[in-house]
């Protein structure tokens, strides 16, 4: 839409304006300076980022920012949000505009190296699927040859889309509408035989747009891998090392039995990979160049990694989700934090 | 710039050496700011390690689009990607000119009708539609499209072969034969001779006052020639004839209802304002003249074709040439209704390759460049149709 495009135009301009502080100074120093951390999250996606009716952002990609904010502020508060359509995220992150990108991005080679960006450890494994009406009687994704496909541009999903169907040799048409409640209404108008998306979102979108859910049927094929989290700008380690180990400590606190419930009762833990972690044996605050209370806060304030997910995303919201591949390691998921010592 | 060091008194009181340093001083202001802008943004993205440059217009896209007028699949690069968008850009912006041409001039003349329902009817047509933002006249039409057709495979079938439903318009295709290239050929060599047959008509109508039936002549080579050489090369009857299978239609060709949303919603805006800009040409010539052609004997299609028209254009024109550039840049909101124009192209190739600024520019200079060639032509047009005054 003609207002994205002027978004990127004004981002561009931000970049050929813009001198050297928005983009090489230590983001961190620039962040404290001003007081908050300004992250960019999706413009509305239950259970990743949503504002509430009171205006407040909630969702698993907004506590990824609150920790961060928790971790260097002792504030989970201390954060603004800036909605970002999908065109306009790298552009607001690489001109300086946010300090995270907190917006569902799936991490891949050239975002990582070509767009400048760095990306934290995954905060949501996602896998991207295909959603039909029970009436057409398709069973696989390998009965889709000849499909109307209807897709949101700009994302990976509109690759993975092509090329599967490429893999498989089979013919599709794809309708691709840039706004959310477009495609949406035009998948359930009739105007497409399939609907793909990352199955995160579909299982929402299904429960809270169709007339009547149980039309409809989610294919069990995931195509792609979508390993979702936060990124931040290039050659900034510092920065980067906050935002990497934040998501580490929420991880590492639910591995070790830390929440935000028993949190003031485990600083006295004698495990020295609590104490270390929590901050009762100082020094992990001291080399990230932060408070040494800097785990703690984030478990305080924000909560571990299983919270995070259950009050966002999981049995208990309408998304539904079970924890596969995102519970612990030690459950058989994939959620693994390096040692913190 | 030592021009302007030269000896005191004599050149500063000179007005036109003072014209020229102070042109030199804003360019050069100008290109200080330009180079600062582009050495800038240079300097930031090789310090954030981003990638710069065209060169990711060779690389495969591996997008798929939905329509394109050019064969093209992912495999392709991201050149022949945004090739397909500017394709379908130009395809929409055409078709859109000429139908908001023809849909505004009967509109703009039926509100001079001297009969009331029509007139009031073509004015009610104008204030409604041209004070309703174009993008919501766009979503309105893409869902009545959308909404108000059954799926493919409850299709309405109009006419014989010819099936409606929300994946769009599916009519048979010439079958695949090489005649219908001739027949092409023999449908441009009719055009030709019907040009040569009016101008030949129009100096014996100069030299002797004798008329000669142009139009019905017309008619008759345009139809006798392309049909002559389908008749030699065998008549082929065989169509493509879509058919039910699988999910979709299949064969023949087809107008997706994006292409037919799009397209009516354009035209239908623009033709409000052209609908005005003919009201108001035509009412720039004076009733005077109508009577006088009238006195002289001229019926009322001549009197508008050779008296009214020609001086009306001279008003008509100009204005006319913002709006097929305002259609033209207006097709841009198709990315709001999922057709492939070039800005749906572009935005996704500039979310794949992260290379705002050359994809931005790409768009910037493709409209440019189709913008000044609609005005460089109608420019022409214009100058062609003035009244030469003696």
């Amino acid at each position: 839409m003609k207002t994205k495009i002027i978004a990127a135009i004004g981002t561009a301009l931000a970049i050929a304006f813009g001198g050297g502080a928005a983009s090489a100074g230590p983001t961190l120093n620039a962040v404290k300076q001003k007081g908050f951390v300004q992250c960019g999250v999706n413009t509305g996606l239950p259970g990743f980022s949503n504002p509430d009716s009171q205006g407040n952002w909630t969702g698993l990609d907004v506590d990824v920012c609150r920790a961060v904010a928790a971790a260097i502020f002792g504030d989970a508060k201390a954060v603004r949000f800036t909605p970002l359509s999908a065109q306009q995220r790298f552009t607001a992150l690489q001109s300086g505009e946010i300090d995270i990108l907190s917006r569902n991005t799936t991490w891949t080679l050239t975002r990582d190296t070509s767009l400048g960006l760095n990306f934290a450890p995954t905060t949501f494994y996602d896998g991207q699927g295909f959603m039909v009406p029970k009436a057409l009687g398709v069973k696989s994704a390998t009965e889709l040859n000849g499909a109307t496909v209807c897709v949101q541009p700009g994302t990976t999903t509109e690759l993975n889309l092509a090329d599967y169907f490429r893999a498989k040799g089979m013919q599709f048409n794809p309708v691709v509408i840039e706004s959310f409640d477009e495609v949406n209404a035009a998948f359930f108008a009739g105007r497409c035989d399939v609907y793909t998306t990352d199955a995160s979102g579909m299982a929402s979108i299904r429960s809270t747009l169709a007339a009547n859910p149980d039309d409809y049927i989610i294919l069990p094929e995931l195509i792609s891998k979508e390993p979702l989290g936060p990124a931040v700008r290039h050659g900034d380690d510092e920065f980067f090392d906050i935002v990497k180990w934040a998501v580490y400590a929420s991880i590492e606190a639910e591995e070790k039995g830390i929440s935000s419930a028993n949190v003031d009762e485990m600083v006295k833990s004698q495990d020295p990979t609590v104490q270390r972690l929590l901050g009762s044996n100082p020094g992990m605050g001291q080399a990230l160049g932060l408070d040494e209370k800097w785990a703690y806060n984030i478990v305080k304030l924000v909560g571990n990694y299983g919270e995070i997910f259950e009050r966002n995303v999981g049995v208990k919201t309408s998304l539904k989700l079970e924890r596969g591949p995102n519970g612990l390691w030690t459950n058989g998921g994939l959620m693994y934090a390096p040692p913190i010592r | 710039m030592p021009a302007n060091k030269a000896p005191r008194g004599s050149l500063i009181n000179d007005p036109a050496a003072r014209a020229i340093f102070f042109q030199i001083l804003v360019l050069g202001g100008v290109l200080l700011l330009g180079w600062y802008l582009v050495s800038n943004v240079m300097e930031n993205l090789a310090r954030q390690n981003i990638a710069t440059g065209f060169s990711f217009l060779d690389r495969e896209a591996s997008f798929a689009i939905g329509e394109s007028m050019i064969a093209y699949s992912p495999a392709n690069s991201y050149s022949q990607a945004l090739l397909v968008g500017f394709l379908n850009t130009i395809k929409v912006a055409v078709l859109g000119i000429i139908l908001a041409t023809v849909l505004g001039t009967i509109i703009g003349i039926a509100r001079l009708s001297s009969n009331f329902l029509v007139a009031k009817l073509a004015s009610a047509y104008v204030e409604v539609i041209r004070n309703i933002p174009v993008l919501l006249q766009l979503f309105f039409w893409y869902a009545v499209i959308g909404e108000s057709l059954p799926g493919p495979r409850e299709a309405l079938n109009p006419l014989p072969g010819v099936f409606l439903s929300n994946r769009g318009m599916r009519v048979p295709a010439l079958g695949d034969d090489p005649i219908w290239v001739w027949v092409g050929v023999a449908f441009l060599v009719a055009v030709v001779a019907v040009w040569f047959v009016a101008r030949w008509a129009r100096k014996r109508q100069e030299a002797t006052g004798q008329q000669f039936h142009t139009v019905l002549a017309s008619i008759g080579i345009l139809v006798a020639l392309p049909l002559l050489a389908w008749l030699l090369g065998g008549a082929p009857t065989a169509l493509d004839i879509p058919a039910l299978q699988g999910f979709n239609f299949r064969g023949g060709t087809s107008v997706s209802p994006e292409f037919a949303a799009l397209l009516l919603g354009l035209v239908v805006y623009t033709a409000s304002f052209i609908a005005e800009i003919v009201r108001s040409g035509i009412r720039s010539v004076n009733w005077g003249q109508t009577e006088a052609a009238s006195a002289l004997g001229l019926h009322r299609g001549t009197v508008l074709r050779l008296v009214v028209l020609p001086q009306a254009l001279r008003i008509i024109v100009p204005p006319t040439t913002s709006q097929y550039l305002n259609l033209t840049k207006n097709s841009s909101l198709a990315v709001a209704i999922g057709y492939p124009d070039l800005v749906s192209v572009a935005n996704t190739t500039l979310n794949q390759t992260g290379q705002a600024i050359e994809a931005v520019s790409i768009m910037m200079a493709v409209y440019l460049t189709i913008s000044l060639g609609i005005s460089l032509f109608m420019n022409w047009y214009n100058k062609r149709i003035a009244l030469v005054e003696r």
